[in-house]
């Protein structure tokens, strides 16, 4: 049960993680790809909106490897060997991105110089979450092995599947849409607002072929996901997340970019929650499970008081962050 | 270079890079804090510049910090997959925990950076305070990690097999206490020092610039004030080394025979072969006096331990030389720089002490990542001492040269970047006349 609470708490991190720092992500691809007259109004709006906030968005992801390996040691250990090199290009990513972006910030404000770090961070900011969608695939393709608690499929098993990759292009859209839809909100200018909310229609309509892309991969390339997602509670969940989804494509073009938002958030969480829903109960299929990976239970215990107090105490804080921030603008 | 190798040597750049952001962002807060606390009650501007200039340059070490200890928790795993394993369940608590006092200290140091015009000025102050002891709180749990490496504790042994776990117990095992309080002065006593002399070298320029002297006056008192209680720390520290690590004592010591009466010995080339170390200082008894409070107190060598289980007896001595002589040369600094500033009822100016003042920037640093070569490469081959060798913690993945390489690359690229902003930062320091006018205009 305590097992069930934390794999819940990690599920929440991954959620938090790709609706705040997967949109941080987003924006930088829209760096990278600004166009057209309003250029750097674009990445000025971009750049504004990831602001300070980007390193308590960054957070999620630490208390992510953080919970796993304090609850989940063993999957821990065996997912960091099977996965050696996804794990190591992602973490270059994760430092181009962030240090990019703060060094943009402080360097010359000359053109060239700008152009250069936003060149890095744009790349970087596609590159960090193709790697991360592909490593969650990897790890539900059912193709990294265990015998005796040791991984026994080497090092390339799971991750360069068709299924990983078509993961990862998914991950992509998500957050450019994510990105695009919260950029709607933030600026206060007309055209601005439509260059983002074409932006966000394009990575949002982008999204469903993907999707059918991942799915059909999945029958082959993820059987128990593909096997999870035709149960009979999938059909639901399946036609609740494209309801939002289209919703969220239609508040976008009658201009409700607060709803949008809010559908947009609703999206990603439910695609994450049918995901683990359908992977349930493995962390790694097919070897290991949530509860045969579990920490002893005192450990556990003591976690989800961590958790529940530094919940109490972050989450209005961060809140509290968030308002100021917005008030500044 | 073995993969294995190469595995120790990634770790141990990637800490050694990260100790700095980290101490850092553990110890200029407490500056900015400090400023900005003056300024409240005194009203003078210049101090309100201050705390914003230093809250301007520790956004990018902040970031920094960020990405180098988000690589680490990662390379836990990658690197070191059987220790994570094992030891996972027992200390991911400090872990957890550190992640939680960090995401205060990011939340806080964003209230703070963008809260400036929004807040009551006591308000924003106290953002700061709660960064500072984010910060901190975050030094603390980690370095309980890193002691219980040191003296495994919380857990039972049965048929090779871990059970009766307890995580508080295990984050207050034996060496948490020294280890502890010794490495958050060292994050004071580091970024104190380097932040004097950057303050030192823009007042050997332009001596009488009001902007520089309040700042070298925060950075030396809180320098000055922690060094002395640091010697105090790390004779703490090798008495508890003494007690709970005999090998890692014998090899700062480059002690090879168990000796009564041992003397403590300074430079000199070790040799493990011959047993004996050349052209070294010694000072007879010392070791016993200092360790055990009794100079002729036994104090166990290197012939206790099997050949096979010695640490590199040569780079822990030296590493150990390098911090305690560091840590008397500022020692002696700090004295001079209290007794002219207690005779003169001002802050010291002399252009020779602030000369010796920039050139002794560098040694808090040194001090601190010598002390962890000390810690780190003393436990070896152990990486829980006494249960697992690091040898068995290791990852099989072969071609670690690969990211050995890039990594480097990676850290010398941000490490030249870090410096050449802060570098840009510094050299725009505003003319007096601006500075008015800007506190004016923020505060109005
Ligand atoms: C500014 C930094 C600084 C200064 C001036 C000193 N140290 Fe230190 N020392 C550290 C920074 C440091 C450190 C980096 O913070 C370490 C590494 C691990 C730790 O807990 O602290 C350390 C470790 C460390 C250890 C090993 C602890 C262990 O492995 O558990 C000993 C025995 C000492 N120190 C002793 C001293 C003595 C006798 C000093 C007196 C001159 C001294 N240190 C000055
Ligand atoms: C809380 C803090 C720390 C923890 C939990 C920690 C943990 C580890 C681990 C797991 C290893 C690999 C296993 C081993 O070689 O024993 C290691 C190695 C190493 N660490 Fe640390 N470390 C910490 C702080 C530091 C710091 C701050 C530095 C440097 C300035 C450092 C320097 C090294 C070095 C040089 C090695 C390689 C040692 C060798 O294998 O010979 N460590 N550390
Ligand atoms: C194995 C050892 C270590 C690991 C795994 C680790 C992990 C981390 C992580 C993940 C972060 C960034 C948090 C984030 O971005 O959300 C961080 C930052 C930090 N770490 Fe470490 N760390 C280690 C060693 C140390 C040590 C020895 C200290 C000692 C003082 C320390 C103090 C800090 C501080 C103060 C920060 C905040 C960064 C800043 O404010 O600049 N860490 N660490």
């Amino acid at each position: 049960m305590l097992e069930l609470l934390i794999a819940a708490a990690l599920l929440l991190s991954l959620i938090f993680y790709a609706v705040t720092g997967g949109a941080d992500s987003g924006g930088g691809m829209w760096d990278l790809l600004a166009s057209g007259p309003r250029r750097d109004e674009q990445r000025n709006a971009i750049a504004r909106a990831i602001g300070p906030i980007w390193e308590a968005n960054h957070v999620w992801l630490i208390l992510i490897v953080v919970l796993l390996f304090t609850a989940f040691p063993s999957a821990f250990a065996v997912t960091m060997t099977a996965l050696f090199i996804p794990f190591s290009l992602m973490l270059i990513g994760v430092i181009f991105r962030g240090s990019a972006f703060i060094f943009r910030k402080y360097d010359s404000p000359a053109k060239e110089v700008q152009g250069r770090w936003s060149t890095l961070f744009g790349a970087a900011s596609f590159f960090t979450p193709f790697v991360q969608g592909m490593i969650l695939g990897a790890l539900a393709t059912g193709q990294i092995r265990v015998s005796e608690g040791r991984v026994a499929t080497g090092f390339l098993a799971g991750w360069l599947t068709p299924f990983a990759f078509a993961c990862g292009f998914f991950a992509l859209a998500l957050c450019a849409f994510l990105a695009a839809v919260y950029l709607t909100i933030d600026t206060k200018d007309r055209e601005l607002e439509n260059d983002f909310r074409f932006r966000a229609l394009c990575s949002g309509i982008a999204l469903a072929p993907i999707a059918a892309a991942a799915f059909l991969f999945a029958k082959n390339g993820a059987p128990e996901i593909f096997h999870g997602l035709t149960n009979w509670w999938a059909i639901p969940l399946i036609g609740l997340t494209s309801g939002c989804a289209v919703v969220a494509l239609v508040s976008l073009w009658f201009r409700k970019f607060v709803a949008a938002r809010a559908t947009s958030i609703a999206t990603a969480s439910l695609v994450l929650i049918g995901w683990s829903a359908a992977q349930f109960p493995y962390l790694v299929v097919p070897d290991i499970t949530i509860h045969a990976a579990a920490a002893p239970a005192i450990t556990l215990r003591l976690l989800l008081i961590a958790l529940c107090l530094g919940g109490a105490l972050l989450f209005p804080s961060l809140f509290f962050l968030y308002r100021i921030f917005k008030s500044n603008q | 270079m073995s993969d294995f190798l190469f595995a120790r040597s990634l770790m141990g750049m990637s800490l050694a890079f990260h100790i700095i952001f980290a101490a850092i962002g553990v110890a200029l807060p407490l500056l900015m804090v400090t400023a900005e606390g003056v300024y409240l009650r005194t009203g003078k501007p210049i101090y309100l510049e201050l705390a914003r200039r230093w809250s301007r340059g520790s956004a990018i070490l902040f970031a920094v910090g960020a990405v180098s200890g988000t690589v680490l928790s990662f390379e836990l795993g990658l690197l070191w997959p059987t220790f994570m394993e094992k030891a996972g369940a027992i200390i991911g608590m400090p872990f957890s925990l550190e992640g939680f006092a960090f995401f205060a200290e990011a939340i806080f140091l964003g209230v703070y950076l963008s809260g400036w015009k929004l807040l009551s000025p006591f308000v924003h102050w106290l953002s700061g305070v709660l960064v500072v002891i984010g910060g901190v709180s975050s030094a603390i749990f980690v370095v309980t990690a890193n002691a219980w490496m040191n003296a495994p504790a919380g857990f039972k042994i049965v048929d090779g097999k871990i059970t009766d776990i307890d995580p508080i117990a295990a984050m207050l095992n034996q060496a948490s206490f020294h280890q502890v309080i010794h490495m958050v002065l060292s994050a004071f006593i580091a970024t104190g020092f380097a932040v004097a002399a950057v303050h030192a070298f823009f007042l050997l320029r332009k001596k009488d610039d009001a902007f520089h002297r309040a700042a070298l006056g925060i950075a030396l008192v809180v320098g000055c004030v922690c060094v002395p209680l640091q010697i105090w720390s790390g004779d703490l520290s090798g008495r508890e080394v003494g007690r709970l690590q005999p090998a890692k004592l014998a090899a700062m010591e480059a002690a090879y025979r168990t000796q009564n009466g041992a003397p403590l010995v300074v430079g000199g080339i070790p040799n493990d072969d011959a047993q004996t170390i050349k052209y070294a200082i010694t000072l007879p008894r010392f070791l016993s006096l200092l360790a055990k409070r009794d100079p002729n107190a036994t104090i166990a060598g290197l012939d206790q331990v099997p050949r096979s289980d010695w640490p590199n007896v040569r780079l822990v001595h030296w590493s150990f030389d390098v911090m305690a002589s560091s840590g008397f040369a500022l020692f002696f600094l700090s004295l001079t720089v209290a007794l002219l500033a207690w005779k003169r009822r001002s802050l010291p100016d002399d252009r020779w002490l602030l000369r010796v003042l920039v050139a002794a920037g560098p040694l808090g640093f040194i001090a601190m990542e010598a002390g962890w070569m000390v810690t780190e490469l003393g436990r070896q081959p152990w990486i829980i001492y006494g249960i697992m060798r690091t040898n068995e913690a290791v990852t099989p993945m072969p071609g670690l040269a690969v990211p050995f390489i890039i990594f480097t690359c990676v850290y010398l690229f941000l490490a030249f970047m870090v410096a050449y902003l802060l570098r840009r930062e510094f050299f725009r320091a505003p003319a007096p006349g601006e500075r008015q006018t800007t506190t004016a205009s923020t505060r109005a």
